[in-house]
């Protein structure tokens, strides 16, 4: 069981060193998460009719969750965003297993995220 | 108190770690390692089943009915109030209030004796180790009374120092509220001097010993402190219950702090008078079950010896700045020549809330973050600490273990 623990940081340790690090000019409290104990920033950028999300963090296995947040959410419309269904966080036990704290961090992520899907919805309409 | 400190420890560790039923826990298959006595220690089976047998057997509220059980169960609620008093060198039982714990204690103390003696332009002066219970309150009070709240500083290795105090007193200073030990750091602080700068300019002293009573023996006669709070729950007792040590002179000068049953002597419409010390104080229902419980936790603690526990937890202390220290990236935050209970520490860069976690996942429960304490992060310039703190039954080889986990982290970063 610890060795299977092991090897889901691991991945996530490995996917946060893969996330490119977000605009130090970004880090600030406008794009600040509440709800993490460690800290998360989180930007969404229209482009192309799409929704393109950086983030960061100052704990690596936290940024590891949101890399493998961002893979799933990443260039879609507004539309799809505000409608995502992240059922899969729960498919590759992430919600259960992840400290309650932990999983409230990753609640406000989804939260942040399914807003700037509304948002970007709301100004383009699509 | 620091005397124990040379005392070879005759504790038999092993047969204590007996008395808590939690100690045995597994989690995650792994046997608990629990270093997270700071926020609260475990119960041994004494309090646990005592409140449970107390419940079967004594059970019926306080100072109102005129039947067996209630005679019982005030005769507990009273019995548990002098073993307080006895405990932390009280003179009087009515100088121990009952209260839901230490919070609760200082926020008595802001609003009552704040009501009282504190008015605009006056200053009430705390000190940069605080824990946040010991600092909102009194921004509370002095936002309420147009009052200036002023910070005593700490040094470089995180200390602090009665000759400061003393700079910072002025004529409109009503009140000193300084905590024995920092829960973030473990540093001591020197309060019995603390309080003797103070008084020397008539400024009375309130003492946060929610980190200081579980760890060495306090005596508030000689200490002359004004007031004192600490919680049960940090001290082998039950959550919901702590305790306010007040001075007569102070604690009968004071209005009550919240209205009720029990608190008044008569009540009419037009007028209310108020009951005596230390019942005016304690509105409504008290939590006597809990205060019973915190009965049973001081006969725990002196059933082992509080100079016992002290030596002992003295020896664990410096055997994990030893141990610890010998890890690589391993960085303790503060250094102060006096420390109790706890270590904060951060593994070179990597961010204390990762660390945390892999702990977990290694059975060893620790804190992680501000515990309470921005402020003093903030002056440090550091976001966050893992915290270690220890009760009378931890070990080496829980030290051990955490050190092992540290390299193992290490490895994976
Ligand atoms: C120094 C200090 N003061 C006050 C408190 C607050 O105690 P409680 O939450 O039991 O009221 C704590 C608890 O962590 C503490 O460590």
């Amino acid at each position: 069981m610890f060795d299977e623990w092991m090897a889901k940081y691991e991945y996530l340790i490995e996917l946060a060193k893969d996330l490119p690090p977000i605009q130090p000019e970004y880090k600030t409290n406008e794009y600040l998460i509440q709800g993490c104990q460690s800290r998360v920033w989180l930007r969404a950028d229209y482009q192309n009719e799409r929704i393109v999300f950086t983030a960061d963090s100052d704990a690596i296995i936290t940024k590891g969750i949101i890399a493998l947040l961002v893979r799933v959410v990443n260039n879609r419309t507004p539309h799809e965003i505000a409608n995502i269904n992240l059922y899969f966080i729960d498919k590759i036990g992430l919600s259960q297993n992840l400290s309650p704290t932990r999983s409230n961090g990753l609640l406000s992520m989804v939260k942040q995220i399914k807003l700037y899907g509304i948002a970007y919805y709301a100004k383009f309409k699509q | 108190m620091m005397n124990a400190v040379s005392m070879q420890t005759a504790l038999d560790i092993k047969s204590i770690r007996a008395m808590f039923p939690a100690l045995s826990l597994s989690v995650y298959n792994k046997p608990l390692v629990y270093l997270d006595n700071s926020a609260t220690t475990h119960k041994p089976a004494l309090v646990i089943d005592g409140i449970s047998d107390f419940y079967r057997t004594r059970n019926s509220n306080i100072h109102r009915g005129v039947h067996y059980l209630s005679e019982a169960a005030t005769l507990a609620y009273e019995e548990a109030r002098n073993k307080v008093k006895d405990f932390i060198g009280a003179q009087h039982s009515h100088e121990i209030i009952f209260t839901r714990g230490t919070t609760e204690s200082i926020n008595l103390v802001a609003f009552s004796y704040g009501e009282k003696f504190v008015h605009e332009g006056d200053e009430i002066i705390i000190s940069a180790l605080e824990h946040h219970s010991n600092i909102v309150p009194w921004q509370m009070l002095c936002e309420r009374k147009n009052a200036k709240l002023k910070v005593l500083y700490f040094d470089q290795n995180t200390e602090l120092h009665p000759e400061k105090l003393d700079e910072l007193i002025t004529p409109r200073t009503k009140l000193v509220s300084i905590t024995w030990v920092s829960n973030l750091l473990g540093t001591v602080v020197p309060v019995k001097e603390m309080i003797e700068v103070a008084h020397a300019k008539g400024v009375p002293v309130m003492i946060d010993a929610a980190q200081a009573i579980q760890h060495f023996s306090i005596d508030v006669s000689w200490l002359d402190a004004d007031f004192l709070a600490f919680s049960a729950h940090k001290a082998y007792g039950p959550t919901g219950i702590g305790v306010l040590y007040g001075k007569t002179e102070w604690l009968n000068q004071m209005p009550p702090y919240q209205g009720g049953g029990d608190m008044i002597e008569t009540v009419s419409f037009e007028k209310t008078t108020y009951n005596q010390l230390p019942f005016k104080f304690e509105a409504g229902t008290g939590n006597f079950v809990d205060a019973y419980g915190m009965g049973l936790a001081i006969d725990f603690i002196r059933s082992i010896g509080i100079e016992n526990i002290a030596a002992h937890e003295h020896q664990l202390m410096e055997y994990a700045i030893e141990t610890l220290s010998r890890v690589e990236n391993f960085m303790m935050v503060g250094n102060p020549a006096n420390r109790a209970g706890a270590i904060s520490f951060n593994l070179g860069s990597i961010h204390h809330y990762d660390v945390g976690m892999l702990l977990d996942k290694m059975g060893i429960a620790v804190r992680t973050g501000t515990h309470c304490a921005q402020p003093a992060l903030e002056v440090l310039d550091i976001q966050g600490t893992v915290r270690a703190s220890f009760a009378v039954y931890n070990t080496t080889q829980e030290i051990d273990a955490l050190a092992d986990a540290l390299r193992f982290i290490n490895n994976i970063f």
